[in-house]
This record gives C-alpha cells, structure tokens and sequence, in this order.
C-alpha cells in the first residue's frame, strides 16, 4: 500500500512534532518519520485534528527539521506476536537486539491491551515459592499478582529480582515457566547483571528480554512495558505459559512519562507528574492476573526506586494503590548488613490471605505471620525505648520481645542470594524463635497451634 | 432536521472527542466514529460539542460521523438487576463476556437488563385505585431474599388504574395502565404530557438527576455492621453518610467489603471505583459463597456490583458513582434501606480531573476542577433518609473510601469529602502494619450520630450502652496519653491505678476493637454481644481498681484466668453464654486476690 508522506512539520517541542495538512489521522496511530540524513524514527498521535497532528516521538526529535517526512500507518503500534519471541533480546520497542532477524508474524497485536474483564478474572491463589523467608512467610506472592519492590538507589532490589526469577515455584506443579524482562532506563551494568543472571540458570531460553537503557531514547520507555506486556499475554492466555514479568525501573517510566506531558503543556498534577499517571500506570499493572479456563497467567513483578527513600512520592503512592501490596527495601536493614534487606513492616501482600493455610502451605501460615508481625512491631517500638532508658529497665517480657525482633532481623529475614527456604523451613524458624518470648505474648497464635508446633529449644532456655 | 443529528469528527485527544455539526445537549448520549463508541456531551463551544467517550478511541480520524441519541445517560431499572454485575455504564459484564470473550473489546453495547426472561408480575392494585407518584402497581419475587416492587415513575402525576395485568411477563410488556387524573387546582385546565401512562416492569432514569421523594426523614436508627469499633464506638445511621480516608495498605478496602458482607442493610450497592482487577473478583467470588447473617441466604441475593477497575476507561469511571447511586435510589424508592460503598471516590475525583484537564478547563487545587466540592457534597447529599414519593420509608447510606495521595489528609478529596460526611473512619497505617484490624485509630476517627442514635441504643441494645462507650473512650484516651509517658520512663515507673488502665486499655484494643474478618465466628459479632463484651472489661477495670485500692497487686489481678476466657470468647460459638458466665467469674475471681492479698496483709 502506498502512503503518502507528509513534510507539513509545522512545531517542533521536546519529544512532539506537530504537522499540519495531513489527510485524516487516526489517534494512536503509528508514525515513521524520515530523516534528511536518512535516519528513521517513530512515534505515535497523541492529538489528532483536520488542522494538526501530534506526533510524539520515541527516539526524541534530535535532527528533526522541516525536510523530515511522516507517514502515517492507520494502525496503532503493535507487536507482532508468536512463540519465536522466547529467547529473543529486543530493545525497547520490540526490535532484535540480538543480531537475529526480526520478529515476523501474521499475529500483530495492539500494544496497550485489553482490559480484562473482571468477570472473567480467576481468583489467584496458588502459592508461589520465593524461597525468600520476608516474602514468603510474611508477604506471600500467588499467581496472577502484581507485587511491586519498592527500593532506592544503591539497595539491592536488582538481586532480590533476580533471586524470585531464580527460584519461584509453585510446588506440587511441573508446568512451564517463562520470564518477560522489560528493562526501562538501566545502566548497561545493571542490564548485565540480569543477563547473567538468566544466562547462568539458563533460563535465557524461556525469556523475552526488552531493554532500554539509561542512553537509550526516553521517550521509547512508554512502549517498552505496554510492549513487554503484551508478549507475556500472549504467552500466558494463548500459549498457556506461567509468565513472571519483571519491570524495571518504572521510576524511569513515570519520569518520560512527565517530559511528554510538559511537552504539550498539560496541566501539571502532584509534583509535576500528569494527572492522567493513575490511569496510565494502571494499564500497565492491571495487565496481570489469572483468566477463567486459561492454564497461563502472569505475575508482576514491577520495581521501582522511591526518590529520596520517599513512599509518598507520586510514583510509589500511585503504584502502591494500583498494586496487591509492596515489598520495601529498607536502607536500615542494608546498612546492618542485611541481605534480603526487606523490611515487613511496610510491606504487604494483599493477596496472602489467597494464597496460604492448610489448602497451599500449612495450616499455622497465617497466624505465625500475624504473630512476627506483631511482635516485630513491638520489638522496634522496644528497640527505641531502651535506647532512651537503657536495655536494663525494661521488664523481662520487653526484653524477650525485644530479642525476638533482633532475631528475626538476623535469622529470619537475612539469608543467603542463593538461599533457597522451603515454606516449612521458614515456617518452623518463625517457631523456633517464638520460644524465645513468654507465650502469653503469642496472643495471635491458638491454643491447638501452639500445642501441636511450639517447641521451646533448649538453646534458648539455657540462654534465659 | 434529520441534518443535525449526525456530526462529524473534528479532534481526538485521549477520551475527549470534538465534534462539529451535531446539535446535542449537555450529557447527551452520543456515538462516535464507525463503530459507534458511547461518549456523553461535556461541553458545547458554539457550534463545536466537546464529548468524553467511555471507550478506548485508538484510530478513530477526524471525519467519522457521529451520532445523536436525544437521551442522557440513562439506566434500565427493573427485575434482573440484582446479583449482577456492570461496568461503569450498566453494561452487564457477564454479557460483554458472552459476547465479546476474556477481554473487553469496545463498541459492544449489551443492555442492562434481560429482556426475554419472563418475570412473575403480581398486582397490589385493582382497577380503580389511584397511583401516586412513583406508586407501587406490583411486586416480583426476584431473589429469595428481595422483592422487586414495580412502581410507576417518580415524576408521574396521580392517576387511575383502568387495566392491571396479572401473570409471567418480560420486562418490555405492559402490566398496568392508568390514566392521569385531570388536575382540577389548574385554572386553566391545561394538562401537560400523557394522559394514559403504561408501566413497564422496568423504567429508565437518567443517572445524573437525583430520583425526588417527598421529604427528608432524620437519621436516627443505626446500620448494624457487626463489626465493633463501628457499632459501639462510631455508629454509622441508616441514610448516613460516612468517609473511609487512609494511605494504601491500611485496610480500606478490607474494611468497605466488611461493611459491604455484614451490614443490615436490605440492599448493597458496592462500586469499585478505579480500583484492582483481582479484588473484585474476590468479592464476586466470596459473595455468593457467603451468608447474609440476617436471612441465611447467599449475599449476593441481595447485592449490585459496578466494576469499573482502574484500567478500564476513565469517563466511564467518572459516571460509575453516579450508576451506583441512581440504582441505589431506585431500591430505596421502593422502601428498602440500601447501602452504597464507592470503593474510591479518590479514583472518581482522578476521573473528574483528568477530564477536566483535558478539556483545558481552568484547574483548582491540586489540579482537580473547581467543581469538585460541588460533585461531592451533591453525590453525598443523595444519601438520606427518606419519605419516598410513595409514602414508603427508604434509606440510603453511602460509604466513601477516599485514597489520600501519600496518606495527607489535607489533600482536597478528603477535605471536601470531610465537610459532608458525618462519620470519619480514621484508617491508622501503622495500626495496619502490627497487623490491628480493622485499621480503625479509636482517637482520631468521629461519629456526629451519637446523639441521634442514643434512644435507640438505649431501647434496642442495653440502657448502659451509650455510656459503656463513654467509659472505654476515656480509658483509651487516657491510655494513649500514659503511652507517652511509658514511651519515656517505662511502665514500671507509673502507680499501679495507671498501669491498671494501660492494662485495660490493652484488652480494648486486642480484644474489643480487634476482629478478625477471616475468623468464621469473629467476622459478625452482633450488638448485643458487643455491649456484653465491652461492659465484662469494664467490670475488671472497675473491680480490679477497687482492689488495687484495697492492696491487692496489680500483677496478680491481670493474671486472673478468666481474662483469658475473656480474650478467646469471641472466638467461641457460645461466646454470648461464656460472657454472661464471665459477668459472674471476674467479679468473683478479683474478690478472692482480694482476700488472699489482704490476708498477707494481715500475717504480716
């Protein structure tokens, strides 16, 4: 088909071109804009008229002048779609990286989706294995969640990532898994140490790896999850794939997501970032979960770093009221030497309550996580208090609390990267340290759990 | 004339569509484009109409037509609507499944209601009575649980019945048909409109006008909801209004579906608002699993779900309140007492928003449009408590979550939602992390209601109960201010009399005001035996302190072991006898540490 090409560049401002004279533009349409030095980019409508058109452009509009050509495609931008896509290095907009050919396919799909529709959503409840104490025994992860890790720069949610991608399981189940790595705004170091990462386990082979890196164009960030997320439907609800999305750093995301909207002048919402945010990211996030009669699904697994540590900044507030709860990284536990340094206090699982007891992990699941919980909180507030009157002063039950919270820093939450917990390993340590404390503290645990699991180690004992 | 009803497209900019060349009112239904995309007028710029389009508009070219419809957005109210499920527009949702699969495709449109099942229609007028407005003609069985009462239209003149039909009908035809009742007061005997007025089983109202009633009634009978620190401690009326506002992770959404499952409303309107996927399907899951405590029967018999998650296209979000709320009204127009949770009005008020910015309107705080106070204190104010225009009481009590961005309450959403509700669930993050449910902080949440519901509470609960309440509110309050203290010099360091009340003010939180939602006894604890439960830690409270006085140690008195009792009752299915038991016990066992602690005394 031919198109015509237009050179109507009337406005050039940040990443939008403006053209005039054009024949009647569809929104969202797809756009390739030929440079005079022959260089191709792309963009996208954002703003469609008789008079104008509003072409956003991902690879930034640097040597964009008024000899530059658009065509327009009458499509939306869309990902071609088929199996080839595991094994495959693309970058941020869906195009090889790897030396190999372009993805071909008849299948093109719409990148932003479809909602799905809420009725025929399955309820995700299958318990997923991190092997990760904090997250397994506190902030359980099912299938078909969205459960953000809410860092900040220099913690090691990169390793955490990687360490879930590694060893997540659903036990009892011999399915097939697959990994979608959408890299938004990386540094090649970090990208390389995902690469690796998948390169050692081998699980390169049943991954999609998009990246755009920090030198990459930041305008190509707003494809690269709508991209990334669109292959792991497709492997997910039409090849039936288990699918674990990792996207990172949506921080980065947010920030192209702010420069588009200055471009054009929008009306700015919380602290620059436009008021449309909730809903953009929304499509993003909502595109995981589990579908009636479909054996696939996708979790994600988003990470984002919180400006200046800060859970209230737009993008972690946005995202924690769109996500099933949040893991934070705590810079505290890092700097203790802490690895994982997840703090369980602000972290949640919405969906735990899905996942565990007798039917997934083990019937005391619930009430030992309500017990560290509580008693966690405690022992920090304690932790506090003795810092101002001294460990002395504290009562004996305080002081056994107190120690409980210090153990569960240093024994429950710190394990090794390669550390691979059993549910019922983490399970019977969380028991093993409440023999440390009175058990007219275990005020959440009842009289038959306590009976059947509370085994008062010696150790302890003799310490007391 | 048949010129102006098609325009074409001028502009497309995300959901905001211009439009030149149709003639359409404000909040008229329009279709855009070839495949006809629902979209409502917002804005009319000389000959330009500005439509928002409930619908993704991706391709959609300046050119296309458009289509006027002469209606604003309206719903289909009649049998069929209960235990279903819509979007934000009453689309059915298991209707767009059948239709279009897994996925949401646009330019779908379903009707609300089925219009080929049969209903059993059966008449409560004869030939001859006089209808009012909005007067009940018959009533269909439509859950075991609800009576759906077919009623002429609100806006109805009086009028006499001349034909009234009995049997299975679909909601298309005709079962009663009346003729308007010349208006002898009019002077000029010039009557307006129909006189002959034929009622369907289902009629259409037009979700942004508030349906009229007669009169306002005063709010002075309590929603039970079973959960503690809302019964006894921030009562919410029957036709209140009440505000949910904490950061994310706080329980709010735990705390609206609690509200939602066990509340004796008659009726639940339950509006997920720009919220998650996955949380509405555990309540479309849970729902039909789960029984009403009042009936027995499943909860959804009695339950509308609007789902319009945050995914799903913003104007439609915008309008989803107002579909809840006209379906609420609806059921409240018929004598029902209905409850309405939006679950959240933040994500609506996002929705205003992000219109508004679209349509370059001048902003307000934050960015939100001046209007925004307005939309809210008129949302709310459709709740009430009413004489209906057909003389029946009704109620409607709507429950606002709002999403506070970064948990500051300063925030306008909270703020203006603040000035209209009269009940303040203060959900505490903190309260949440420890894992406190339900997150609700006892010192800053408020009720307004007290006063009014207090005859009732006295009639209908226990004469002692409003001052129970006093009681454990002081020693809370007491409590924290010793936490400070405590927080400084340890408890050691504060008289006995003062760690009795940290004492007490512990079995409060732990054992009164926490409830477990996924404990199958602990979810519903009704009234009755919250007041039991309340007035036994009282009773310690007020024994143990005597003894103190008398000399007995305080480390004794709280290791008496029908504390325990005390502590796990609520957990047992007998929990009203152990109670009443323990009424006898504390007393008993206090007395005796007593005596023993005296006895010393006296050896020494």
């Amino acid at each position: 088909m031919l198109r015509t090409r237009y050179h109507t560049i009337s406005t050039v401002r940040g990443p939008l071109a403006f053209f005039t004279k054009t024949h009647p533009v569809g929104y969202g349409e797809l756009v390739e804009l030929y440079q005079p030095d022959g260089t191709l980019k792309h963009g996208q409508v954002l703003d469609t008229s008789d008079d104008v058109v509003v072409v956003q452009v991902f690879e930034g509009t640097e040597g964009i002048n008024a000899q530059t050509g658009a065509t327009f495609f009458g499509k939306p931008f869309t990902l071609p779609v088929t199996k080839e896509l595991l094994g495959r290095i693309l970058n941020g907009a869906g195009r090889p990286l790897d030396g190999a050919p372009a993805i071909l396919s008849d299948d093109e799909r719409d990148i932003l989706g479809m909602p799905i529709n809420p009725y025929r959503r399955d309820t995700p409840r299958e318990f997923i294995q991190t092997g990760i104490s904090s997250i397994d025994g506190m902030n359980t992860l099912v299938r078909g969640q969205k459960l953000p890790i809410f860092s900040g720069a220099g913690l090691p949610h990169n390793e955490i990532a990687l360490q879930i991608a590694r060893q997540a399981i659903v036990r009892g189940k011999d399915e097939q898994f697959a990994v979608v790595f959408a890299a938004m705004g990386i540094t090649n170091e970090e990208a390389r140490t995902f690469m690796d990462g998948f390169r050692d386990t081998g699980a390169l082979s049943s991954a999609v790896v998009f990246l755009n890196l920090a030198n990459d164009p930041a305008v190509e960030r707003l494809l690269t999850p709508k991209v990334a997320l669109t292959a792991a439907e497709y492997l997910a609800f039409e090849q039936g794939l288990q699918v674990l999305v990792i996207l990172t750093d949506m921080t980065n995301y947010c920030e192209a997501l702010r420069e588009v909207g200055s471009a054009r002048e929008e009306v700015p919402g919380r602290r620059g970032y436009p008021g449309y945010m909730y809903t953009d990211l929304a499509g993003i996030y909502e595109r995981a979960g589990r579908v009636k009669g479909q054996q696939g699904s996708v979790t994600q697994i988003p990470i984002l770093t919180m400006p200046g540590d800060d859970i209230t900044h737009p993008i972690p507030d946005l995202t924690g009221y769109i996500t099933e709860g949040q893991i934070v990284i705590s810079r505290e536990l890092q700097r203790q030497g802490v690895y994982p340094p997840i703090n369980v206090l602000p972290s949640l699982s919405r969906l735990m309550g899905l996942g565990v007891g007798a039917k997934h992990t083990r019937k005391d699941h619930k009430s030992v996580s309500d017990q560290c919980y509580s008693l966690y909180a405690e022992g920090l507030e304690l932790r506090g208090l003795a810092a101002i009157v001294g460990h002395d002063s504290l009562t004996a039950r305080d002081r056994a609390i107190l120690s409980f919270a210090d153990a569960f820093e240093d024994r429950f939450v710190r394990q090794g990267q390669h550390e691979n917990r059993t549910i019922e390993n983490t399970l019977d340590l969380a028991w093993e340290m409440f023999g440390m404390v009175p058990e007219n503290a275990l005020t959440r645990l009842d009289q038959s759990l306590l009976a059947e699991f509370l085994t008062k180690s010696e150790a302890v004992e003799t310490k007391a | 004339m048949e010129k102006e009803k098609t325009g074409t497209v001028l502009r497309v900019a995300g959901p905001v569509v211009t439009v030149g060349g149709v003639m359409a009112a404000m909040y008229e239904v329009v279709l855009v484009g070839h495949e006809g995309l629902l979209g409502e007028v917002v804005q009319i710029l000389g000959d330009k109409t500005v439509v928002q389009v409930y619908e993704d508009t991706t391709g959609i070219r300046p050119g296309e037509p458009v289509k006027t419809t002469g209606a604003s957005l309206s719903l289909e109210l009649g049998p069929g609507i209960l235990t279903q499920i819509y979007d934000g527009i009453q689309r059915p949702l298991p209707g767009l499944a059948d239709t279009a699969g897994d996925f949401l495709k646009r330019g779908i449109f379903v009707p609300g209601l089925d219009h080929e099942k049969l209903w059993k229609f059966e008449p409560l007028v004869s030939k001859g009575d006089i209808v009012g407005p909005g007067g009940i003609v018959g009533k269909v069985q439509e859950t075991p649980m609800i009576e759906h009462r077919i009623m002429a239209l609100p806006t109805m003149k009086p009028a006499k019945v001349v034909e009234i039909r009995s049997g299975n009908f679909t909601i298309d035809e005709v079962v009663c048909v009346l003729e308007v009742i010349p208006d002898s007061s009019s002077p000029l005997r010039r009557q307006s409109g129909e006189k002959r007025v034929e009622i369907k089983m289902h009629q259409k109202w037009p979700v942004r006008n508030a349906r009229p009633s007669k009169e306002r009634l005063p709010c002075d009978v309590p929603l039970l909801t079973g959960q503690r620190v809302v019964d006894s401690f921030f009562p919410l009326a029957k036709g209140g209004a009440a505000a949910i506002p904490g950061p994310f992770g706080s329980g709010k959404t735990v705390t609206q579906q609690q509200l939602a499952r066990w509340s004796d409303a008659q009726i639940v309107v339950y509006i997920g608002c720009g919220e998650r996927g996955n949380e509405m399907t555990e309540v479309l899951t849970e729902f039909p699993e789960l029984k009403d405590p009042h009936s027995g029967r499943p909860l959804m018999e009695r339950t509308i779900l609007i789902a319009n998650t945050s995914n799903m296209p913003v104007a439609a979000r915008e309008a989803s309140v107002y579909t809840g709320m006209t379906i609420a009204e609806y059921f409240r127009d018929m004598g029902y007492d209905v409850a309405l949770m939006a679950d959240s009005t933040s994500r609506w008020a996002e929705a205003m928003r992000e219109i508004s910015s679209r349509l370059e309107e001048m902003p307000g705080e934050e960015g939100y449009p001046a209007y925004l106070a307005t939309r809210l204190a008129q949302f709310y104010e459709r709740a009430g408590s009413v004489r209906t225009c057909n003389g029946q009481t009704g109620s409607i009590t709507a429950i606002g979550a709002v999403s506070p961005p970064g948990g500051d309450l300063s925030e306008p959403v909270t703020q203006n939602t603040l000035r209209i509700a009269k009940v303040f669930f203060g959900l505490d993050a903190k309260l949440a992390h420890r894992r406190h449910f339900p997150s609700i902080n006892w010192l800053t949440s408020y009720t307004l209601y007290l006063d009014a519901l207090r005859p009732w509470h006295k009639e209908n609960v226990a004469p002692d109960f409003p001052d129970l309440r006093t009681t454990a509110m002081a020693i809370l309050q007491k409590e924290s201010e010793l936490q400070d203290v405590v927080q400084l010099v340890g408890a050691d360091a504060l008289p006995a009399n003062e760690r009795l009340i940290l004492e007490t003010g512990r079995l409060l939180r732990e054992v009164f005001l926490q409830q477990n939602a996924y404990h199958a006894v602990d979810a519903y604890c009704p009234v009755e035996i919250q007041a039991k439960m309340l007035r036994n830690i009282l009773l310690f409270h007020e024994h143990a302190l005597s003894a103190l006085k008398k000399g007995a140690p305080l480390e004794k008195i709280s290791q008496i072991p029908s504390l325990v009792k005390l502590a796990r009752a609520r957990f047992e299915e007998q929990r009203e006898e152990i109670l009443d038991s323990l009424t006898k016990e504390i007393p008993a066992e206090i007395s005796t540490i007593q005596t023993e602690a005296a006895a010393i005394a006296a050896a020494e």
